[in-house]
């Protein structure tokens, strides 16, 4: 129990002691193929690994991963939104209040992002597996600000198509060269990308008593409505 | 053996064949079938627009989403422990495997262990989902193809099962047991021996099953090389479970990277089967089943003594970071990437879900084949529309 300088030493030490050379390969290898479009590595010893590369060479990361590495089993692709949402940290859950937190509280709106850093709002991953040694890579890409298109995956991996078609439609994202970006679970008609962050979840909102503020009027009320008031307006002077 | 493969091999061209096939012997003329979103056939509100051509599908295409739930925005509002309420309805039949990998991602951030009490006990739970998730497919599987009397006789055995859950966690279908750093609860008394006598009544439940349905000549011509999925396209595709297993690949994750489950203590085997077709998916499972009970007696031979939960903080904050945690669920794997920034609740989290990759090789795997057949590869896929839509 005793959480002296020593007993965390020989913790780093023991876990430096047993390098994952397997892992270490891949990073290596990638490196190798891909140059300077590999942009950063994150590696937790026998557990997992996240590698970062440029936007451009993202398709060529998928290809290079199933044709040059073995890396034939496709397990997932999605995006994360890492801008903070600008309804609070923890949006409007109860939580914030019971903790202490001003709701007041300035909103940070400095992104940042996880293990394998990045620059921009949206990053695309991805995650494959090599069955045969039991290794499983996940792979990042920043997504550009300006134009949100990455190169798809679906020639690829076939599995990728239904999972961009889903990550176009809740961030956003459009994957140059796929077959048919089409909703997938929301109405065609649909407008928004409900896991972006500053898209409301509108299911937690608290609203002012009497609970039911906002009820829209049916259309037929409405256009009677404005008929009578306008009338009543016209008429009293 | 062989004579089968070849068989398979010839129908998978075929298929193959139809793709760019030109009818000269019929005058068939194209037509668009809708099945579903209420079809017996489809385990719940999915819809698939068949292009046919005479009685051959030249496109199908899946339209899901009419159970759309939002479970991945939701839980960027809700604390790490009422997340588990939610992802327990992903999968509505094997509900408490569902928590594990959630649990068990957000234990690798905490850098928690559950003691090996729990993990046990964990494990059992796991594989008793898993049978009684599986119990269901089995007797489902036949009614695809006409006989329905198994879908019964699996109702009237599953009760067994969910009545031993509901023993241990209070809950039939969405247990909501599982705990960052253990269990809610420890087992009651007298529920290992009841849990061992409901074994061996799903084993005779297994042997019913494979006399009456497996040899079953019907069975048989309607599934053997109907839906024949290649191990190269399966993996470029993402299948798992008895799907891939059923092409031949032997993975599991269970044997492969059992983190946090008690998998490695017991001595059990990964079924195969190297057809790769309808048949093959529903035999996989059928030994699935049964090396559950298996594996399911021996674990309860040898729970350890101790607590059932590690200390955790009482309110969870978990630190920030990535983690994905994968498991072998009913349906195939499931997993979840988890991005804590350090809140009491996850920044994001990615469910991957077992259902949503494997059907999406529908598309291309109902390509030419007849419409009778879309109904037993639909059925030999086994997908939970929960474990789609999430």
């Amino acid at each position: 129990m005793s959480s002296n300088d020593a007993s965390t030493d020989v913790e780093v030490v023991e876990e430096a002691a047993e390098p994952d050379t397997a892992r270490e390969a891949v990073v290596e290898q990638l490196t190798a193929e891909l140059g300077d479009a590999f942009v950063a590595s994150h590696l937790e010893p026998g557990i997992d690994l996240t590698v970062r590369v440029t936007p451009e060479a993202w398709g060529d990361t998928g290809a290079f991963l199933r044709t040059g590495m073995g890396f034939a089993y496709f397990n997932f692709l999605s995006a994360i939104d890492w801008m903070p949402s600008p309804f609070g940290r923890d949006m409007d859950s109860q939580v914030d209040l019971t903790l202490g937190h001003d709701e007041k509280s300035e909103i940070d709106s400095t992104i940042e992002t996880g293990t394998t850093g990045g620059d921009t709002r949206f990053q695309v991953f991805a995650r494959v597996n090599d069955i045969v040694n039991h290794l499983a890579v996940t792979v990042k890409a920043d997504v550009p600000d300006d134009s949100l298109t990455v190169p798809s995956w679906v020639a690829t991996y076939g599995g990728a198509n239904w999972h961009e078609r889903e990550a176009w439609e809740m961030f956003g994202i459009s994957f140059d060269g796929h077959p048919g970006l089409r909703h997938i679970y929301l109405p065609g008609e649909f407008e928004g990308n409900p896991l972006r962050k500053d898209y409301p979840l509108l299911a937690r909102r608290v609203k002012p008593w009497p609970g039911i503020v906002d009820v829209e009027a049916m259309p037929g009320d409405d256009d009677e409505d404005d008929a009578s008031t306008s009338a009543d307006a016209g008429g009293e002077p | 053996m062989t004579d089968i493969s070849d068989r398979q091999q010839l129908s998978y061209i075929a298929a193959q064949a139809a793709d760019a096939r030109v009818n000269l012997e019929l005058e068939t003329e194209g037509m668009t079938l809708n099945i579903g979103p209420q079809h017996p056939a489809t385990h719940g509100t999915l819809r698939i627009v068949a292009k046919l051509d005479g009685e051959q599908v030249i496109a199908a295409d899946p339209v899901m989403g009419y159970m759309h739930r939002g479970y991945e925005k939701l839980s960027e509002v809700r604390t790490y422990p009422q997340v588990t309420t939610l992802i327990n309805r992903i999968d509505w039949l094997g509900s408490f495997a569902n928590e594990v990998p959630f649990i068990l991602a957000a234990e690798r951030l905490m850098e928690v262990e559950a003691p090996p009490r729990a993990q046990w006990i964990r494990t059992i739970l796991f594989e008793m989902s898993r049978i009684a998730n599986v119990v269901l497919f089995l007797g489902d599987m036949a009614v695809q193809v006409g006989a329905v009397t198994p879908v019964f006789f699996a109702f009237r055995d599953r009760e067994h099962i969910l009545n031993q859950i509901e023993g241990a966690t209070g809950g039939r279908f969405h247990p909501n047991f599982d705990r960052i750093g253990g269990l809610k609860d420890d087992l009651p008394a007298g529920w290992v021996a009841e849990t061992k006598q409901v074994m061996k009544k799903m084993r005779a439940f297994c042997d019913e099953i494979e006399t009456l349905v497996m040899g079953n000549e019907i069975f048989q011509a309607r599934t053997r090389g109907i839906g024949v999925i290649p191990a190269d396209v399966g993996l470029s595709y993402g299948l798992s479970g008895a799907n891939i297993r059923g092409s031949g690949v032997d993975w599991d994750v269970r044997r492969d990277n059992p983190c946090g489950l008690a998998y490695d203590q017991v001595d059990w085997k990964v079924w195969t089967h190297p057809d790769g077709d309808s048949f093959s998916r529903f035999w996989v499972r059928l030994q699935e089943t049964r090396e559950a009970t298996k594996i399911v007696d021996q674990l309860l031979d040898g729970i350890p003594a101790g607590p059932i939960m590690a200390k955790v903080p009482r309110i969870i904050k978990v630190p920030a970071g990535e983690a994905f945690v994968e498991t072998e669920n009913p349906l195939g794997v499931m997993g979840y990437y988890v991005v804590s920034k350090g809140d009491l609740v996850p920044y994001r989290v990615k469910i991957r879900s077992a259902s949503f990759n494997n059907m999406s090789i529908t598309p291309w795997l109902l390509k030419g084949v007849y419409v009778p057949d879309i109904i037993t590869i639909l059925g030999s896929l086994y997908f939970i529309l929960g474990d789609i839509d999430r």
